[in-house]
């Protein structure tokens, strides 16, 4: 009986350690670009087309529109990390972070607001694409050479 | 308060019962994987137990079902105070994409006092590790509210006409 409790012992030994040493240390395996963490927004890309808001399955995208802003609501406390919404994006404007701790003592800490500048429509007054195509071009560096110089050459 | 009430109160280990409240699964594995000799939550002294009497925490995961309400109660009741309540997952953080079901009560901080919630569909298990230590003190929280706002297009043109 001492023999294979030695024999237990010894391969106890042979393993090491196992353990992570992770919310005191670092962690074995971080997570890659596989993985989809927390929503990240690049507020100057968005165009406010709501296609997200779309697509959510937990429907936890709101949008409020006043004349010139369009404010978009991000609930994230019931996301489901589908990256759905990154991926239905034609400007790129939300991607997946690797961002997992996420743990708080507030669900309202879950939260992002965004608020972007419309044009606004000159018959029905509602807000709609960002001031114009050619502004947005020189702002995304497109033409901007174009834009400042005499045109065609 | 609530932290210098935790040290207070739980100054060696956390009990932990963990109830499931219509989830599907998916979070009750994670939790069982934390308890693992990988993530190893024992080092920090929790522990599951099988009565709500015998616990500190009530870990629950799922959007509270209405056919599980009145058991959740009870058993919210049975487990003697000072105690904690930790939701794991999204469905009890927030409702998940049942939220506005007629069958669930659309997440558990309509129902009982929540201390921490863990995120995640499921919650990785290195996340629920991290609420851990956010519930014991070890780890400070990260999110907070985000509120973003675009530059006024005029700001944006005259930047680049300075430029």
């Amino acid at each position: 009986m001492l023999k294979s409790k030695l024999k237990e012992a010894a391969i106890c030994f042979k393993a090491g350690r196992v353990t992570m040493p992770f919310p005191l240390g670092p962690e074995f395996n971080p997570p890659g670009d596989w993985f989809r963490g927390k929503i990240k927004i690049e507020v100057e890309k968005c165009i406010g087309c709501g296609g997200c808001a779309n697509v959510c399955p937990a429907r936890l995208i709101e949008i409020n529109d006043t004349e010139t802003t369009r404010t978009l609501e991000y609930f994230l406390r019931r996301c489901t990390y589908c990256g759905r919404c990154a991926e239905v994006c034609p400007e790129n404007a939300i991607t997946m972070s690797t961002e997992y701790q996420t743990a708080t003592n507030d669900n309202n800490d879950l939260y992002i607001r965004t608020e972007l500048y419309m044009g606004t429509c000159g018959r029905c007054g509602r807000c709609f694409k960002p001031k114009s195509a050619l502004d947005k071009m020189m702002v995304t560096g497109f033409r901007s050479k174009e834009a400042a110089g005499p045109a065609g050459k | 308060m609530l932290k210098k009430l935790c040290a207070k109160a739980f100054p060696k280990s956390l009990w932990v019962f963990h109830c499931n409240t219509g989830a599907c699964n998916g979070c009750d594995i994670e939790v069982i994987n934390v308890l693992t000799p990988y993530y190893d939550a024992e080092r920090f002294g929790i522990k599951l137990v099988g009565s709500p009497r015998h616990a500190d925490v009530l870990l629950v995961s799922g959007p509270v079902t209405r056919q599980v309400l009145p058991a959740l109660k009870k058993l919210y009741d049975a487990v003697p105070n000072p105690k904690l309540v930790i939701a794991i997952g999204s469905c009890p953080t927030g409702g998940n994409i049942w939220f506005d079901s007629y069958a669930t009560l659309g997440g558990l901080d309509k129902v009982l006092p929540v201390n921490f919630f863990v995120p995640g569909c499921p919650a990785r298990p290195e996340a629920i590790l991290y609420g851990v230590a956010v519930a014991l003190g070890l780890a400070p929280k990260k999110v907070a509210p985000e509120l973003l706002a675009q530059v006024h297009p005029e700001q944006l043109l005259q930047n680049i006409e300075k430029s």
